[in-house]
């Protein structure tokens, strides 16, 4: 398989989760669109890290391991960050009864 | 055709199938069950890359945790009774045609050059979780353990952002 397909589906995938991003009001809608930006990243670079094991290279084996370590350390912040986001979207439903996104701009108080 | 590339493709088709599914959804309980179908699509990926570890991560972390959080705030604040506001068609039409735009010059981009021709090597032993174990902890023990205090941070922001102003609840019984 040549590596320009999956360049091309986590292009797609990411292309996808932009128009979401620019064309919802949900604030969740627009923030489940990042986590599949995030994940169609994560796909580039584990495909990016066999694409490096096929170069001819001494430390391709150490890159394309890096690879997928940052893949996994990418996932642990991931998980961190819904964590606060969903509190924060769970504040702004109490104290404006919406989700909409245009009422972040009320967060303040 | 291989099998492999049989399931490549299907695989894609799922994901994009369930990516638009998120998009374009009215009910978001729909669009987190798309987006699941999306995380399973992508391990599916994963497990055709020889990366078994980050496929059984990525399913136990998004499909599991992260997935059952997002169904959890939906349904705690019951977001069926009201309908979402439509945004101005113009700026969904001018969303749309940018992001169409950037796939377009992106992929305009990549199509010709050299190194996207590169085939893949398969059935290596990187993905395993015996050697990411080594790696993880030999060479990356101390983001592994930074990570751990990330999360207990986040844990505590959440819980902080999450709770009810104690001082406003108590002026409010007080009255």
């Amino acid at each position: 398989m040549e590596i320009k397909w999956y360049i091309f589906l986590s292009l797609v995938l990411f292309c996808i989760g932009i128009i979401g991003a620019l064309t919802r009001r949900n604030s969740i809608i627009v923030f489940m669109c990042i986590e599949l930006m995030l994940n169609s990243v994560n796909l580039l670079l584990i495909a990016f890290s066999k694409m490096h094991l096929a170069t001819p290279n001494a430390f391709a084996g150490t890159m394309a391991t890096s690879a997928q370590i940052f893949v996994f350390f990418i996932m642990i912040v991931a998980a961190a960050e819904v964590s606060v986001v969903l509190a924060i979207i769970v504040m702004l439903y109490r104290n404006t009864r919406s989700i909409d996104i245009n009422f972040l701009n009320r967060l303040k108080n | 055709m291989e099998i492999t590339q049989i399931l490549f493709w299907f695989l894609s088709a799922l994901a994009i199938a369930g990516a638009v599914g998120v998009v374009a959804s009215k009910n978001p309980i729909y669009s987190v069950l798309s987006l699941i179908v999306v995380f399973f699509a992508i391990s599916g990926h994963y497990v055709l890359m020889n990366a078994q570890f980050l496929a059984i991560v990525n399913i136990i972390v998004y499909a599991g945790a992260i997935m059952v959080l997002f169904l959890f705030v939906i349904m705690m604040i019951n977001l069926n009774a009201e309908t979402e506001p439509v945004k101005n068609i113009y700026m969904k039409m001018a969303g749309v045609i940018s992001g169409l735009t950037l796939m377009i010059v992106l992929v305009a981009a990549l199509a010709h050059s050299e190194s996207a021709n590169i085939i893949m090597r398969k059935g290596t032993s990187v993905g395993l979780t015996e050697n990411l174990g080594k790696a993880l902890f030999n060479d990356y023990v101390v983001p592994f353990e930074i990570s751990s205090v990330l999360f207990l941070s986040a844990m505590v922001g959440a819980i902080l952002i999450g709770k009810k102003d104690s001082a406003k609840a108590r002026t409010a019984l007080k009255q």
